[in-house]
């Protein structure tokens, strides 16, 4: 219509509404008492209990990375998996593919949040491992940096993929943890493992981007003889972001 | 009067949907004026919902051709998105902020969106603005999922069975709202399996059924002239028994009937004549076989 027409307000642009967006995420994420904070916990928790019963320092230096990527895991891939799965059983994800908001702007606001919770859980970390756990400051913060974003790359795109296999809320706390715990295990000090245990968690991401990890906060070796890990992780990241973009769904599959 | 094109919010020719070996709308065709309310009503499984979602852009059609304020919906723009506001039958909301929290974050998401405060009062929120929506009332939800359909000031308004679920008082409140949405100039198209609610707020209304319109007009004409229903004239003969005729021509069975009675020196207690009403058309026209 004519009027329309001319008064036509601006429509606020893309960044502007992803930011909005973002900010609406993190001042939920901090209102919601229950299983997101619980998540974003649970690596803080288990970095404790775990240097409070293993003080060798060489264990220690094992351990520090080893959280560090067990938090990208926590804070993308299964934060990611249980907030897509309760968006869309919600309706909020359909209800918001009804406003003029571009569904771009808001996964990047989603997924925003997502990274916002790694972020502060790696300083968290490097600074627990400085000031309690004997680690010194990361010996090259580019190497940590470069892995922690293609940690969140991989993993938030796999675990916006496995929202989609997951058909109920009530069923999320299962198929996440049925991958998160024992992929953890397995990939926290891979090195050590037994063969065939060995052989699968070369064969994930997680034990790559912890040996990236590791070799930006303790060892100091660079990026150079990070290669295959690098490989593996960018390979997981196109199946994620494959599957994840191929499956998406807006609402919840009927019956 | 032949309808200029731009007087039409909504034309839909031809439309088909298909999902796998089911067809759930096969070929319907109707237009929506501006300004106007208009109903679909019909029994659940008829295909209303389908065809209001690939109206609203949530699904792609089939076969057919649809417009809606000048775009094709299926093609997301958001010059289209910005000026439709819909209702669906059920959708969770932020559960940690509050009303009004939820309602300038919408606002924010349109060019020209209406006063925050605005909304509220026209969606009959007033007093629940620092509430968490987790505390609210079913009624209450349902006002808010209103407001969130207003607070971009659109021109047609898309209502998924709007009152589901209410209480009397509620509904009478949801009435009033809708018809204040007309009185600002709004489209409004209402999905509702309640006749009396299609037939207190719809100018014009079409009846669905396994996927296609069975029949459409103002709901006060409905049926009245397309000799699918009868009028209905009762009386109790001089025994006291209900006597009941349907006819499609009311006046000659009134002449013979009345003519008849004076020869006999009767009365005839308690003679009605009722035009059907969109409930008995609407029985009618659904029922099975």
């Amino acid at each position: 219509m004519a009027e329309h027409a001319a008064n036509a307000a601006h429509p606020p642009s893309f960044a502007s509404l992803s930011w909005r967006q973002f900010r609406l995420e993190r001042k939920m994420f901090w209102r919601n008492p229950s299983a997101a904070f619980f998540n974003f916990l649970l690596p803080l928790l288990f970095l404790v209990l775990l240097c409070a019963v293993l003080t060798d320092q060489a264990d220690r230096d094992v351990i520090v990375p080893g959280i560090a990527g067990m938090a990208v895991l926590a804070t993308t891939f299964s934060a990611l998996a249980y907030n897509v799965v309760f968006l869309r059983e919600q309706g909020i994800l359909k209800r918001m593919r009804g406003t003029p908001l571009p569904a771009g702007a808001y996964l990047l606001g989603i997924a925003g949040n997502a990274v916002a919770n790694t972020a502060i859980q790696i300083v968290l970390i490097v600074l627990a491992g400085k000031l309690f756990y004997g680690i010194d400051w990361p010996q090259d913060v580019g190497e940590l940096v470069l892995f922690v974003v293609l940690g969140v790359l991989c993993f938030a795109s796999l675990g916006v993929a496995l929202a989609h296999a997951i058909p109920t809320f009530e069923a999320a706390t299962v198929y996440v943890n049925m991958i998160f715990l024992p992929v953890v295990f397995i990939s926290i000090d891979a090195a050590n493992d037994p063969a065939f245990l060995k052989g699968i968690a070369e064969a994930l991401p997680l034990a790559h981007l912890i040996d990236g990890l590791s070799a930006a906060m303790v060892s100091g070796d660079g990026i150079g003889g990070q290669w295959s890990a690098l490989g593996v992780l960018l390979v997981w990241t196109a199946l994620g972001a494959t599957l994840a973009i191929r499956g998406f769904s807006w609402e919840q599959r009927r019956g | 009067m032949a309808l200029v094109k731009d007087e039409l919010a909504i034309e839909v020719r031809g439309l088909r949907k298909r999902y796998g070996d089911l067809e759930a709308v096969r070929g319907i065709d109707f237009s929506v004026r501006r300004g106007e309310v208009f109903g679909l009503l019909g029994p659940n499984g008829a295909g209303k919902t389908t065809t209001v979602e690939i109206l609203e852009g949530y699904r792609d059609r089939t076969d057919g051709e649809v417009t809606v304020l000048g775009h094709d919906p299926q093609l997301r723009a958001p010059a289209l998105r910005e000026r439709v506001g819909i209702v669906l039958q059920s959708t969770g909301i932020y559960r940690h902020l509050t009303v009004r929290e939820v309602l300038a974050h919408f606002a924010g998401l349109y060019p020209a969106a209406r006063g925050v405060d605005e909304v509220i009062e026209l969606a009959g929120l007033r007093g629940k603005e620092a509430a968490r929506t987790r505390t609210l009332s079913g009624g209450q939800l349902r006002r808010l999922d209103l407001a969130l359909a207003l607070v971009g000031d659109p021109e047609l308004i898309f209502l998924d069975e709007p009152t589901t679920g209410f209480d009397p008082a509620a509904r009478r409140g949801a009435w009033d709202t809708i018809r204040s949405l007309k009185a600002l100039g709004k489209t409004v198209v209402l999905t509702t399996h309640y006749l009396d609610e299609a037939q207190a707020l719809a100018d014009r209304v079409a009846i669905v059924k396994d996927g296609r319109i069975l029949v459409e007009g103002a709901p006060s004409e409905l049926g009245a002239g397309d000799g699918a229903t009868h009028y209905r004239v009762a009386w109790r003969n001089g025994s006291g028994l209900l006597n009941q005729r349907e006819t499609d021509d009311p006046t000659t069975l009134l002449h013979e009937l009345t003519g008849a009675a004076l020869e006999r020196g009767e009365r005839l207690e308690g003679l009605s004549v009722t035009r059907p009403t969109l409930e008995d058309v609407y029985l009618e026209l659904t029922a099975d076989g």
